[in-house]
């Protein structure tokens, strides 16, 4: 069957109708203006739960049985316990053991150690994945083998499309590493601690039913509670609901990558130079290898200028956690862990603080904190002469990532993309990008180990920083150098069918992903 | 038998920026390429017609060929096809990709050498970026860091990384083998702008005359004729005895290193990181260089993670004579820049000096005093080299006198 397109304000072609719902193609940053209320979930009755409060029951599948679970249902996991996930898969095997077919599943990320779902969406179990895909899935679904659309969306798009009842959650699976039998649980504690829990907040809130899954029941109560018991229809104790060591990594590693470091270097050179960096400047890292190196090195500069940070934001790890004990950091808001160092540090210091996504990214907040930050520094896999970024497929056309908060993060005053020219000869700067998934007007800065290239709407910038002895180049330089180095490459060939769609943070279709032609 | 098949490069799950390529020469069957690459549907068709023409370029019409590609670049491509043939066709063809405009810079003889970059001769992906990094030279070794059986695949791909890889204005060097290999390695290299040739393992000043012999002989077919300069290095007692030799041997050598670890063997002693155990060896190759006319460069610090420590090693280096050192990692570089350079108090106790020593001369005064101290004369030279090589730096303006004096007013 053909589908409908339209041209969409982003000049990519999407369909108005997906997994048979309408949409609403992409108008534009900031112009989409949904009307209505906010959806809420059925109304419930403290009289239906026990007066003692203890919710505890035998095993998920019976609390997902008492849950009505059922076909065509949309179950919701977090991610919080990344790599390391025992319960997502199982939520499946049991329902593939009990026939229920055509389930969504919705999770705020999927990770390859979710790699056996594949089983599943062959056997009918499950009829699509709406959540970031990598790996095997994503192959899976460019394939064009998954049976429904793929849709991917933003942390902070899962909460929109949450909130304004695009997605309605019949049943929320959150694995908690504490949980009391009320339901109150945290992410601290207990052998698969993970920091924080705040991906699990709009499901909590807005799920029809929701059960928390826990390996270490703790008396009432779990304290601080950042789920609470309250919105917990069921509780369920297994004997792991992680393995440890793939939750967080012990320890996050600084890229050993000397063209890397390179590119590590020249970033904080730029923030330094450009007086983007300063006293009390708002900033974010990541934890990716080269991000680290970047926290460490403008840790250096703040320690020599005597500057202090009022708050990072997180993705926090040990190199965050030791601006914030060394005094160069006033608090650190944590969406989520990557790291024992910072596991322990939102379990001990008081100034580091779980903030989730609900507060910091989401379209139908009263105001969101990443438009409040200095500093976001973003990876890609591609970015065009119009400085568009894409993250979620490569240049072969694949869908190999998910969108995370990169798209929130775009918001921020200054977004920053330390990125390397090519990798493997594959270059990174491209005439166009293969898929759309944040327009070139919100990012600022491309940071390459062969010279930095600024978007021409930020003529303070290039203004500030002529004469300054940065490698400023052209994007257009860049993307001539690395044809020059790497060949110029062919295009990734597609057929009609749409196997995934990628949302904008206000729920509009900012483009979509194809078929491979194999 | 005559060989039919054979086969050059690397694949496996760690190799990035590399192929390995099979030929099976099957005459009178046309040409079947089997590709397995992760950049396969965005180079595919250019990596196979780049095949076909290096198969068209050697007239070989029947052959098999399967490639395991992580992402090479076209000139490793074809330097590893070119090896793999060349193993089974008896020619001297080279298959030359072009030698881009960048590489045909000249260096010249007293130029800087605080730091040079070693990149073992049969790894590609850590020759791409290596121009980044900003040392003084970047070597392609043919040497201690290439397997005796790869020798000839290295000296294809190096040949062809001098063509084609920016080293952003490093000077170009190569290590050559010792002896009649190494004849083959200057052979192969030469016609493609190498500026400074490093003679390893060099104890007489016999073996610096035979490679230049071998470099004016091969300079016919050089494609820039910029001048082609040499750096023994130092690796033995008897090489230590004649270094003074050693270092005249030619006008073209301009510098002579240490290499400790070879040197250490030779004596039976251990390498430490102090290196008391070198002092003597150190200090000799100093003089012998000084003498002669030539940089003095030392051994390179071999712990890479170890930046203090290298730190250290510079000072003591810089302080004992030494004009520059090796280096195995990217990272030690700015360390070795920044240690040779002069720092800031060298600076502006050279600056006094030399501003003393002209306000004396303006004044027709025999004797130069800064305050109550007397100043002899090689002072005032020395003072005056560390000023030159901080204005060749960019560490001090050309103009810095007026600079200074307009600064006063």
């Amino acid at each position: 069957m053909k589908v409908k397109t339209v041209v969409n304000a982003a000049g990519r072609s999407v369909p108005l109708e997906i997994n048979g719902n309408p949409v609403i193609p992409f108008k534009g940053i900031g112009k989409h203006r949904p009307g209505g209320v906010k959806f809420a979930p059925p109304v419930p009755t403290c009289a239906d739960y026990p007066d003692d409060g203890n919710k505890v029951v035998g095993s998920l599948k019976e609390a997902l049985q008492k849950c009505g679970f059922g076909n065509g249902m949309t179950i919701s996991t977090h991610h919080h316990l990344r790599e390391g996930d025992l319960i997502s898969n199982l939520i499946f095997e049991i329902a593939s053991e009990m026939g229920v077919k055509d389930l969504v599943w919705f999770p705020s990320a999927s990770f390859p150690c979710n790699d056996p779902v594949i089983k599943y969406l062959d056997d009918g179990t499950v009829n699509r994945i709406e959540g970031s895909m990598n790996g095997p899935l994503g192959r899976y679904v460019s394939e064009g083998r998954m049976k429904g659309t793929a849709v991917l969306r933003s942390h902070g798009g899962r909460v929109q499309a949450i909130q304004d009842g695009e997605v309605k959650i019949d049943i929320a699976v959150l694995s908690a590493p504490s949980a009391d039998s009320f339901g109150n649980a945290k992410g601290t504690g207990g052998d698969s601690a993970c920091g924080v829990l705040g991906y699990a907040k709009a499901d909590t809130l807005y799920a029809s039913k929701v059960i928390v899954v826990t390996d270490n029941l703790v008396d009432l109560p779990c304290y601080p509670m950042e789920i609470e018991g309250n919105y917990v229809d069921y509780v369920v104790v297994v004997d792991k609901i992680g393995i440890p060591e793939k939750i967080v990594s012990g320890t996050t590693q600084i890229t050993k990558s000397p063209d890397r470091l390179l590119i590590a270097e020249l970033t904080a050179s730029f923030l330094e130079k450009s007086g983007i960096l300063k006293d009390g400047v708002r900033m974010q890292a990541g934890a990716g290898g080269t991000s680290l190196a970047i926290a460490v090195f403008v840790h250096e500069i703040m320690k020599q200028r005597g500057w202090k940070s009022t708050f990072g934001f997180g993705g926090s790890t040990k190199y965050m956690v030791k601006m914030l004990e060394e005094g160069q950091m006033g608090y650190i808001l944590d969406a989520q862990a990557f790291d024992l160092d910072a596991v322990r540090s939102v379990e001990t210091n008081p100034n580091h603080v779980p903030y989730s996504v609900f507060n910091a990214y989401n379209y139908h907040s009263k105001g969101n904190l990443t438009s409040m930050m200095d500093i976001m520094m973003l990876g890609a896999t591609e970015v065009d002469l119009n400085f568009n970024g894409n993250v979620v497929t490569h240049s072969d056309g694949y869908l190999l990532h998910g969108i995370g908060g990169w798209q929130n993060c775009l918001h921020a005053r200054n977004v920053i993309l330390p990125i390397p020219l090519f990798r493997d000869r594959i270059p990174v700067i491209v005439d166009e990008v293969t898929t759309l998934c944040g327009p070139g007007e919100l990012i600022d800065v491309i940071i390459t180990e062969r010279g930095i290239a600024i978007n021409p709407l930020r003529k303070d910038l290039i203004k500030k920083l002529k004469g300054s002895g940065l490698p400023l180049k052209t994007i257009r330089e860049l993307k001539d150098e690395a044809e020059r180095i790497c060949g110029k490459p062919e295009k990734a060939k597609f057929e009609d069918k749409i196997v995934a769609a990628v949302k904008w943070v206000d729920g509009t279709v900012l483009d979509v992903i194809r078929k491979i032609k194999t | 038998m005559k060989k039919m098949i054979a086969k050059a490069g690397n694949a496996g799950p760690r190799i990035r920026s590399d192929c390995e390529i099979t030929v099976e020469l099957k005459p009178g069957t046309g040409i079947d390429i089997d590709l397995v690459s992760k950049v396969k549907s965005l180079y595919g068709k250019s990596i196979i017609d780049l095949a076909e023409e290096i198969l068209g370029f050697y007239k070989i019409k029947g052959a098999k060929l399967s490639i395991i590609d992580s992402g090479a670049l076209p000139f490793v491509i074809s330097a590893r096809l070119e090896a793999a043939i060349r193993k089974l066709v008896d020619t001297d063809l080279e298959f030359l990709p072009d030698l881009i405009g960048d590489n045909r810079y000249p260096t010249s003889a007293d130029r800087f050498r605080f730091s040079r970059l070693y990149l073992p001769g049969n790894t590609p992906s850590m020759m791409l970026n290596a121009g980044l990094h900003s040392a003084h030279g970047i070597i392609l070794d043919l040497e201690d860091s290439v397997a005796p059986d790869r020798k000839d695949e290295a000296r294809i791909l190096v040949r062809n990384a001098l063509r084609q890889v920016g080293f952003m204005g490093a000077e170009r060097m190569v290590r050559i083998n010792q002896g009649e290999l190494g004849i083959k390695d200057l052979q192969s290299v030469i016609p493609h702008n190498v500026n400074l040739v490093l003679i390893p393992k060099c104890e007489s000043q016999d073996e610096v005359i035979n490679v230049e012999r071998e470099i004016s002989s091969v300079m016919k077919r050089s494609e820039t004729g910029n001048p082609v300069f040499l750096m023994p290095i130092i690796e033995s007692a008897l090489g230590l005895e004649n270094s003074f030799s050693i270092a005249k041997a030619s006008e073209n050598v301009v510098a002579v290193a240490i290499g400790l670890e070879d040197f250490t063997a030779d004596i039976g002693v251990s390498r430490t990181k102090e290196g008391n155990e070198s002092l003597y060896a150190r200090s000799r190759l100093v003089i012998a260089a000084k003498a002669a006319g030539v940089q003095p460069i030392d051994s390179v610090f071999s712990d890479v993670g170890d930046m203090e420590g290298l730190r250290r090693n510079v000072q003591n280096s810089k302080a004992m004579g030494f004009e520059g050192m090796g280096c195995i990692h990217p990272r030690q570089i700015p360390v070795i820049n920044q240690g040779f350079a002069p720092d800031e108090a060298e600076t502006e106790k050279s600056k006094k000096i030399v501003l003393a020593f002209e306000e004396a001369a303006k004044k027709g005064l025999g004797v130069v005093a800064l305050g109550s101290k007397m100043i002899d004369p090689p002072v005032v030279i020395r003072a005056q080299k560390t000023i030159d090589l901080a204005i060749k730096l960019g560490i001090l303006s050309k103009d810095w006198i007026e600079e200074e004096s307009s600064g006063k007013e």
